[in-house]
């Protein structure tokens, strides 16, 4: 079976700590996937206009490459794009007449009709190892880390697509995740809230005010830290946090790290394949003071 | 009846010139053959070696609704072939102060944000009559990437025709262009063989040959120039020219 891999353009530069962690870990865990020799922005947010069918066409064409370049499945790890890639597959493999309309446009490849999984690499890690299975490829558990999961709403919604293998109770991959890494995690409220998605851009306040809310959860819930897998939810809740704190009163300081970073760690790697450069600063800190990483060789 | 072949002329096959039949000898490319049938080039035409990007020229063919282009001076014609010049094609260019531009992704989208209205229809690699894979390159671009777009731009000769199709009314060849800029001005590493080169040349390398030559009265310099030894066009890479003095 081979599995293609589909960055998607915000691993390839601002979120290469989810990336090249994802990575790492993969490779530690003896899974083979190979990147896509040539692939295109899906276009991050799934268009819901029926007739809209031009947007469809980016997503269609990363998965043609998939499936062209021989995949059974395609894996992604960034939330937005595992939205848009599985709804556009769906929409290839159930709506005929919309298939029919977007392989006549696209007429120089051979035409698509959802051959391809996309796969989120959660429900990866859940199908080909397991929870029991990575529990035991764990070297460093991550005990005693209190682990706030947040799904946000792309992981989730819709239920069509939602990670976790078809499961219509409350979300739990996440959890299991962090459990078999050894970490606890935490009753979050607001797990599956919006974190402001693009309101940061068009109405800051109303973002930070979203965003905040999902902060001031977390703080509730004593968790050390906040877990994702989307870039967009990591600036809003991450990398925003200094704003909003400036602004909003009651938010804690509390690190927000990608699913894939604690991997990492878990798995034993060392320290520079989470990037956690790239994290806020007390991200890196909280996993020194709980002896999960050594602090780094002081500069001389 | 056997097909008796006249000797000696070329067999002339209709095309249609922006709509108007003419018959051409069927052996030529089209921008002989716009000129077989009475045109005369103003514009639309540069180097008449592949390589200016002065005459890209789309067509269709008859009972065929594809759109095909190629450049007028390396395309041969075919029969019932519809066809148009396009010698140029409005795209926005940016202007920029390149001396104090960071070499980053950020500043070209800063300058075309339009980057980000692509669909990944394919239109403009469907096009371009060089074969560039110009959606690669703009996905390389959107994520970042400008050595892949240097790469897989460096063979685009800014006919246009990429910006004449895009529907998110992008200008693919300036930002591309600006793209290679950036890279090979401010990030590639520098050539070694180059800066020697330069440096002897700056150490008088050439100094005599130059004087010498600038010595010379106008008739002399003429001649020299109209007899010089010209590399054969089929030579191969071994070829060298019996005197070498100047290089
Ligand atoms: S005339 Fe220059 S490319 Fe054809």
């Amino acid at each position: 079976m081979k599995i293609s891999y589909y960055p998607g353009c915000t691993l390839k530069t601002k979120a290469k700590n989810l990336e090249d962690s994802a990575l790492a870990s993969l490779a530690a865990l003896g899974i083979e996937v190979e990147e896509l020799e040539r692939w295109n922005c899906c276009g991050a947010v799934f268009s819901l206009a029926d007739d809209d069918l031009i947007h469809q066409v980016a997503p269609v064409r990363d998965l043609i490459r998939a499936r062209d370049a021989g995949a059974d499945k395609l894996v992604t790890l960034c939330s937005q794009c595992y939205n848009v890639l599985a709804r556009a597959n769906k929409l290839m493999r159930e709506e005929e007449e919309k298939r029919e309309t977007i392989n006549l446009f696209m007429d120089e490849e051979v035409d698509y009709h959802g051959e391809v999984q996309v796969v989120h690499f959660l429900d990866l890690l859940r199908e080909t190892i397991g929870w029991d299975a990575l529990r035991e490829q764990v070297k460093v558990p991550l005990e005693g880390l209190k682990v706030a999961p947040f799904y946000g709403c792309t992981l989730l919604r819709p239920a069509e697509v939602a990670v976790g293998g078809g499961d219509r109770g409350a979300p739990h991959v996440l959890q299991d995740f962090l459990s078999a890494l050894g970490a606890t995690p935490v009753r979050f409220s607001a797990a599956e809230e919006c974190c402001g998605a693009y309101e940061v851009l068009i109405n800051p306040v109303e973002g930070m005010r979203r965003a905040g809310s999902v902060l001031a959860a977390a703080g509730e819930s004593h968790a050390d830290a906040i877990v994702l897998s989307c870039p967009l939810c990591e600036y809003n809740l991450g990398r925003k946090q200094g704003d909003i704190r400036a602004q909003v009163s009651g938010i804690p300081d509390i690190p927000v790290f990608y699913f894939t970073q604690l991997l990492a760690i878990a798995l034993g790697l060392d320290a520079s394949a989470g990037r956690f450069e790239l994290n806020m600063a007390s991200a890196r800190k909280l996993l020194q003071d709980k002896k999960f990483v050594e602090a780094p060789a002081t500069q001389v | 009846m056997p097909n008796v072949q006249k000797e000696t002329e070329a067999d002339l096959i209709p095309i249609f010139i922006m709509g108007k039949r003419y018959l051409v000898p069927e052996s030529l490319t089209i921008m002989k053959a716009i000129e077989y049938a009475g045109y005369q080039f103003i514009r639309g035409c540069g180097c008449r070696g592949g390589i200016c990007g002065a005459c890209s020229t789309v067509y269709r063919k008859a009972g065929d609704y594809k759109i095909y282009s190629g450049l007028a001076c390396q395309t041969v014609v075919e029969p019932n072939m519809y066809l148009t010049q396009i010698p140029f094609f409005p795209a926005l260019r940016r202007e920029y102060d390149y001396e104090t531009m960071e070499p980053v992704a950020e500043s070209i989208y800063q300058l075309y944000p339009e980057l980000f209205r692509c669909v990944a229809c394919n239109a403009c690699t469907k096009i371009c009559p060089m074969d560039v894979q110009v959606l690669d390159y703009i996905s390389a671009l959107k994520r970042g990437d400008l050595e892949a777009a240097t790469r897989i731009s460096f063979d685009c000769i800014q006919c246009g025709l990429c910006a004449s199709r895009c529907m998110g009314e992008l200008p693919q060849y300036h930002i591309a262009q600006l793209a290679r800029r950036l890279h090979g001005g401010k990030l590639a590493p520098r050539a070694e063989h180059l800066r020697q080169v330069v440096e002897s040349i700056a150490a008088g390398k050439f100094a005599d040959v130059m004087e010498e030559l600038k010595a010379l009265p106008v008739d002399e310099l003429r001649k020299l120039y109209t007899e010089r030894e010209l590399e054969p066009a089929m030579s191969d890479e071994q070829w060298r020219p019996s005197n070498n003095a100047g290089l």
